[in-house]
């Protein structure tokens, strides 16, 4: 809903909106329903990396039936996905591809981290091989720890991220970034590089945390 | 099955020139293994493969050790009677001698037809830099494909007549050998929960705290 001007008329309260609805009047903006069939139609990347995976998987089974919240629909190509669910460690050798298939699906879309692997490295954390998360690559919008998140945290985590998807606005300076004139939508792919990936992380996306320790700690 | 000593004679004997020795395990799995040298490794593996006694056609686990450099010091006493009928004087002489590095392989042979195992295998390098080349065992058994690539990969053996011989974990550009006890990480984590050791120190690096002096200055005077 844009602010009003001073020259129109004063908009309806909700409550007011809700009586019409009673009433049989449907009166919305253009951006809520917009945003409303997009959040309800979320296509995910089918797409794992490990054990998170295998939840992911149980998660659009019968028993707990993503397709209840319109996201059933796992696509095998990221130019038709809307959603990429990192689900399980990302090695480093791993990195680059998942950046590219980042890179390949189309506008509007979102990024989901599943599992502390996903998030930090988790239990990798200090090993030479992995990547201690993929926010240091990717903007990630929601963040499901556990290891592995159960179905249901997936679920929840689906519905925080409509909830994202229904506040989003479609015009303005808090338009996303696929909105904006002067932003890419184009992130860095790293290279190989002989001891690491070159760069280890695209700073743009991620910068190190600034944290101050106390003496002794 | 045969105990490793007398398929270490046995192996003598077939094999003239030679030098195979027993390495002892003392731990309870009392696994003693064979230390091959590398010009007999292939034909006595090959011989452990089609012997009608052992018949070892399984090679279920190929790995890598890394001994680096190691200094060892060792104490001698000498003991010199006083000549005034005193107690004796005890000299104390310390000798410090570097056994240098090699890089290890070691081979686990089981036998499926006749249920037995395992025989373990052990080639050494001549150092840890430059004479790194092992003769592969690829050719004896091809299970041995993929796991001599991982030790190429991951403690930089070269094995000379592999086919195939490309890192098989990290990517080609790589440069290290990160099974190696002097390989240096990456440094790109950033924070721990409960840092400790190895960890401790490098967040202090990072995140060093604020001098005494300051945090000194910082506080109240009563």
């Amino acid at each position: 809903m844009s602010e009003p001007a001073p020259s129109s008329p004063p908009t309806l309260t909700d409550a007011e909106r809700d009586e019409l609805r009673r009433q049989g009047i449907l009166l919305t903006s253009m951006e809520e329903l917009y945003n409303w069939g997009r959040s309800h139609s979320v296509w995910p990347l089918q797409f794992g990396l490990a054990c998170c995976a295998i939840e992911m998987i149980a998660a659009s089974m019968a028993r707990f039936d993503i397709a209840r919240f319109g996201s059933e629909v796992f696509r095998p190509s990221p130019r038709q996905a809307d959603l990429l669910i990192v689900s399980g460690t990302v090695t480093k050798k791993m990195t680059p591809q998942v950046v590219r298939l980042w890179n390949q699906m189309p506008e509007p879309k979102y990024c989901i981290a599943m599992g502390a692997c996903a998030i930090s490295g988790g239990p990798f954390k200090q090993g030479y091989n992995v990547l201690k998360g993929i926010d240091r690559f990717i903007p990630v919008d929601i963040y499901i720890p556990g290891c592995p998140p159960r179905p249901e945290a997936l679920l929840h985590g689906l519905m925080q991220l409509q909830e994202k998807i229904r506040g989003q606005k479609i015009s303005g300076p808090d338009a996303p970034r696929h909105l904006q004139a002067d932003t890419t939508c184009e992130y860095p792919v790293p290279d190989f590089g002989e001891h690491d990936l070159v760069p280890p992380q695209n700073p743009a996306v991620w910068q190190p945390p600034v944290i101050v320790r106390k003496e002794g700690a | 099955m045969e105990t490793p000593d007398q398929i270490r004679n046995r192996l003598l004997s077939r094999f003239p020139g030679a030098a195979v020795s027993l390495v002892s395990n003392p731990g309870p799995a009392a696994q003693h293994s064979l230390l091959l040298d590398a010009a007999h490794a292939r034909a006595i593996a090959t011989f452990l493969r089609d012997d009608p006694l052992l018949q070892l056609d399984l090679c279920s686990n190929v790995t890598g050790v890394d001994w680096p450099d190691r200094e060892i010091v060792e104490t001698t006493r000498t003991s010199t009677p006083d000549p005034a009928g005193g107690p004796a004087k005890v000299v104390e002489q310390k000798t410090k001698r570097l056994q240098p590095g090699c890089l290890e392989v070691v081979y686990h042979l089981y036998s499926v037809a006749l249920l037995h195992g395992p025989v373990v295998l052990r080639l050494r390098t001549g150092n840890r830099s430059d004479q790194v080349t092992l003769p592969s065992l690829t050719p004896v058994w091809r299970a041995c494909e993929f796991q001599e690539r991982e030790v190429f990969d991951l403690f930089g053996v070269v094995f000379e007549d592999h086919p195939d011989l490309r890192r098989i974990l990290m990517w080609d550009g790589f440069k290290d050998h990160p099974m190696r006890k002097d390989y240096v990480e990456p440094d790109d984590y950033e924070w721990e929960p409960t840092p400790h050791g190895d960890v401790l120190a490098k967040a202090r690096k990072h995140y060093p705290a604020p001098a005494p002096a300051a945090a000194a200055k910082e506080e109240p005077k009563p």
